[in-house]
C-alpha cells in the first residue's frame, strides 16, 4: 500500500487505524458523557423549576470542564480499614467495561478515506448483542467490588443491591432480545441493521420487547426509578460512599457511558440504527444528509433515548425495594416469555395459514 | 472468526491503560495530607461500629442462584432464536417443551416466596 509515495505494509496501516480509532471513540465517548451529563443537569433543573448549571463559561457550557479539573485535582482518599488494592482496582473494571462495551456497536455505516475502508465500529464481531450482554456481567464486579472493598456497611449493602437488582434485570435485559433474534436470524449488530434495512424497524413486530428492554436498561444503569444502590436517603451514595476525586467521577463515568450504550444498543436493535427513517418517503428520498444514512441519524435515535431516560428521572418516584424485584420477576419475565411466544407466532403465520389450508408441511 | 476479536483486545488495552492513568494522574495531582479521622470509614458523621466484614442476608444468595438458572436458560434460547426460521415448528414445540419444565421450578420458587421481599 502506497501512502504519501511510502510503501508501506497493509497490516500496519491496519494496526494504526485501528488504534486511532480505539481512542477517538474513547475520547467522543467522554465528551458525550460529559455534555449529556450536563444536559440532563439543566432538563432535571427545569423540571424542578431551577436553572441549573450557568456560570462557567457562556450558558454554563464549561460546566463539565471544571468538573474533570476538580475531579482531578482533588485529593483521594483511601480509608485505612479497606482493601487497598480492590478499591483501586474497582472503578477502573466499571469505567474499562463501560468504554469496552460500545466497541461493538455500528455507528454509521462504512467510510472510505484516502481509499482505505473504515468500518465505523471497532470490531464486527458475530456475537455482538452477546458481547455486550457479557460485558454488562463483568461490570457488576466493579460495583460489587467496589461495595466490599470499602468495608463501609452502606457501601456493601449498596452494592448487594446492586448485584441483586442488576442480574435480576438482566434475565429480562437478554430475554427481551429472543424475539429480535429470531426475526433476524442474526446475533451480529451489523446484520440486524442490514434486516431492518430490507425490511422495516424492528420496533413495529417487537413492541413488547422495545419496551421491556429499555425499562430493564433502565434498571441495569441504576437510574431514578431504580436507583436503589445509591439510595441517596438511606445509604449515603451506595456503593461509592467512600470513593472520591477521580476514582468517584470514574463510577459516573461508568453510569452514562452505559446510559448511552444501552441507548446505543436499542437503537440498532430496535430502531434502525444508523438507517434514516425518510428514505423511504417519495419527495424526501433525493434531499441528501436527510435521506442518508449515517452518524447523524444514529446520534439523534440515541439523545431522544437519553432524553426520555432523563424526563424519566425527573418525574417518577423511587420504587421500593420489594417492588424492584417483585417486578422484574413476576411481570417482566413473564412478559418476555410472552413476546418470545407471539414472535413465534409472526414468525409461523404463513405456516400457520398454509396448515389451515390443507397444505400441511410440518418440517 | 478469532481474528474479529483483535480489535477488542486493542480496544481493551486502551480503556484500561485510560483508567490507570485517570487514576496515575489524580494521585500525582492531588494533595496527599491523611488524617486519622478523614481515614474513618463514613458513617453519616457518626463514630464507626464495628466492621462491614459481617454475614449478609440469605435472600441476595437465593437471587444470584435463581438468576444463574435464568441466565443458563438464555444462552439456551440465542443460539435456538438464530436458527429458529430454518424449522420454526418443531423449534418451537422443542422450546415450549424446555420452557415448560422450566416454569415448573418457576413456579415453584414463586409458590415459595422466592421473589417475595420483606
Amino acid at each position: 500500500m502506497n501512502i504519501l509515495g511510502i510503501s508501506v505494509d497493509p497490516a500496519i496501516v491496519k494496526f494504526i487505524i485501528l488504534v486511532v480509532q480505539c481512542i477517538v471513540w474513547i475520547v467522543a465517548l467522554l465528551t458525550t458523557f460529559a455534555y449529556i451529563q450536563l444536559v440532563e443537569r439543566w432538563t432535571i433543573a427545569r423540571i424542578q423549576v431551577r436553572i441549573g448549571p450557568n456560570r462557567t463559561g457562556p450558558r454554563g457550557l464549561l460546566q463539565p470542564l471544571a468538573d474533570a479539573i476538580k475531579a482531578l485535582f482533588k485529593e483521594e482518599l483511601v480509608p485505612t480499614n479497606a482493601d487497598k488494592l480492590v478499591f483501586v482496582l474497582a472503578p477502573m473494571i466499571s469505567v474499562s467495561c463501560a468504554l469496552l462495551a460500545f466497541a461493538v456497536i455500528p455507528v454509521a455505516p462504512p467510510i472510505n478515506l484516502f481509499g482505505v475502508e473504515i468500518p465505523m465500529q471497532i470490531a464486527d464481531v458475530d456475537v455482538g448483542v452477546l458481547y455486550i450482554l457479557a460485558i454488562g456481567s463483568v461490570s457488576v464486579y466493579g460495583t460489587v467490588l467496589a461495595g466490599w472493598s470499602s468495608n463501609n456497611k452502606y457501601s456493601l449493602l449498596g452494592s448487594l443491591r446492586a448485584a441483586a437488582q442488576l442480574i435480576s434485570y438482566e434475565v429480562t435485559l437478554g430475554l427481551a432480545l429472543v424475539g429480535v433474534f429470531m426475526l433476524t436470524s442474526t446475533l451480529s449488530l451489523n446484520g440486524i441493521v442490514d434486516y431492518q434495512k430490507n425490511f422495516g424497524w424492528l420496533i413495529a413486530p417487537q413492541i413488547i420487547g422495545f419496551f421491556l428492554y429499555v425499562i430493564a436498561s433502565i434498571a441495569e444503569t441504576n437510574r431514578l426509578p431504580f436507583d436503589l444502590p445509591e439510595a441517596e436517603t438511606e445509604l449515603i451514595a451506595g456503593y461509592y460512599t467512600e470513593y472520591s476525586s477521580i476514582k468517584f467521577a470514574f463510577f459516573f463515568m461508568a453510569e452514562y457511558i452505559n446510559i448511552i450504550t444501552v441507548c446505543a444498543v436499542t437503537t440498532t436493535l430496535f430502531l434502525g440504527g444508523f438507517l434514516s427513517p425518510l428514505s423511504g418517503i417519495p419527495f424526501l428520498r433525493d434531499i441528501p444528509i436527510l435521506a442518508w444514512d449515517g452518524i447523524w441519524w444514529f446520534a439523534l435515535k440515541v439523545f431522544v433515548l437519553i432524553f426520555i431516560f432523563m424526563w424519566i428521572r425527573g418525574t417518577f418516584p423511587r420504587l421500593r425495594y420489594d417492588q424492584l424485584m417483585n417486578f422484574t420477576w413476576k411481570a417482566m419475565l413473564p412478559a418476555a416469555l410472552l413476546n418470545i411466544l407471539i414472535t413465534a407466532g409472526i414468525v409461523l403465520y404463513p405456516e400457520i395459514l398454509r396448515l389451515l389450508n390443507g397444505q400441511v408441511t410440518l418440517r | 472468526m478469532p481474528a474479529d476479536y483483535f480489535p477488542l483486545f486493542i480496544m481493551l488495552v486502551v480503556s484500561v491503560a485510560f483508567a490507570a492513568i485517570g487514576v496515575g494522574v489524580s494521585a500525582i495531582l492531588g494533595p496527599h495530607r491523611p488524617t486519622a479521622i478523614k481515614g474513618q470509614t463514613y458513617e453519616s458523621g457518626m463514630p464507626t461500629i464495628g466492621t462491614a466484614r459481617r454475614r449478609v442476608w440469605i435472600r441476595y444468595y437465593l437471587v444470584a442462584v435463581i438468576f444463574i438458572l435464568f441466565d443458563i436458560e438464555i444462552i439456551f434460547f440465542y443460539p435456538w432464536a438464530v436458527v429458529f426460521k430454518q424449522a420454526p415448528l418443531f423449534l418451537l414445540i422443542e422450546m415450549v417443551v424446555f420452557v415448560a419444565i422450566l416454569l415448573v421450578g418457576y413456579i415453584y420458587v414463586w409458590r415459595k416466596g422466592g421473589f417475595d421481599w420483606y
